[in-house]
């Protein structure tokens, strides 16, 4: 381990700060923050904030019939929908802050939040 | 009227250092990389050299004139690439410029280049978010970048210590 020798006793200090601010950057930019809330609209119009918080149902009328939406402790997802192709049912569940299910063909988007946004808008 | 641009040594030293990294540029350009952005940046192995023996001033000549000269030969002078190793450059020799004031007998070229290569991450990263994608989906490369900066900073800080090792010691009139 010859090339150990061209380290000097400060070099392993800084080499620690490094790998110390490389693992508190992975730890805090890639822990996703918890959701907090699921953000619920249709035809782009705001229908309902649910907290995360117990386990509900919410229908939703849209322009082919109704969706459920539904929403447990932490996470929440489109239950039923009209759709054809059932592509955001099919989704499962949204467990992260910023994930989203929309159903194109219903006009419904479901969106998780957190205490902060990371977003200024989305477009669809 | 007749003007001249005498070059002296000191000039005629600088080119032919940023001629070497030049070099060492050229061929990295060729490596494959995982990811845009992560490469070694063996050139910075030049900088720290020259810095360490000739001072701070010579490392800025050397790390830019390599940095411009490098972005004509492969055509990216004056695109965003170019721009991110300007403004990576630029920051690393900055921080340098702060990291040489530390005691040189417990910090050496290793610590050196990480600083540099730490700050030259920074500052490129500085340029993405505030320019070129201001999104904050950037955020979950910065632990990779991070990783890929220390682990090259150091591997390149061992290469300049090895290098000034081995060098024969500055002399005025010697070409390294």
């Amino acid at each position: 381990m010859k090339f150990l020798s061209y380290f000097r006793p400060g070099d392993w200090l800084t080499l620690a700060l490094g790998i110390a601010l490389t693992l508190w950057l992975s730890t805090h930019l890639w822990s996703s923050a918890t959701p907090q809330k699921a953000v619920i609209r249709m035809g782009g119009q705001l229908f309902a904030e649910a907290q995360l918080e117990q386990t509900q149902f919410i229908r939703v009328p849209g322009p082919l019939g109704e969706s459920m939406v539904e929403i447990q402790a932490g996470r929440a997802r489109v239950a039923s929908d009209p759709s054809p192709r059932q592509l955001c049912v099919k989704q499962g569940w949204l467990a992260h802050v910023g994930d989203a299910a929309l159903c194109l063909p219903n006009q419904l988007s479901v969106e998780l939040t957190g205490a902060t946004r990371r977003f200024d808008s989305l477009n669809y | 009227m007749h003007i001249t641009f005498p070059a002296d040594p000191d000039d005629h030293r600088i080119a032919k250092l940023a001629a070497v990294a030049l070099g060492l540029t050229l061929l990295e350009a060729t490596l494959p990389s995982p990811l845009p952005g992560v490469k070694p940046g063996l050139a910075n192995i030049i900088t720290l050299v020259v810095l360490t023996r000739f001072g701070w001033r010579s490392a800025a000549w050397v790390t830019l004139l390599r940095v411009i000269a490098g972005s004509l030969l492969l055509g990216t002078f004056l695109s965003p690439t170019f721009l991110l190793s300007i403004s990576g450059a630029i920051t690393s020799l900055a921080a340098l410029g702060l990291a040489q004031c530390l005691p040189a007998r417990l910090f050496g070229p290793v610590s050196l280049s990480i600083f540099a290569a730490l700050a030259h991450f920074s500052g490129q990263l500085a340029v993405v978010y505030f320019w070129l994608i201001p999104q904050a989906g950037v955020a979950y490369l910065i632990p990779i970048f991070a990783a890929a900066a220390l682990l090259f900073g150091t591997l390149n800080g061992l290469a300049a210590a090895m290098l000034l090792a081995r060098l024969p010691d500055h002399h005025p009139h010697h070409a390294l």
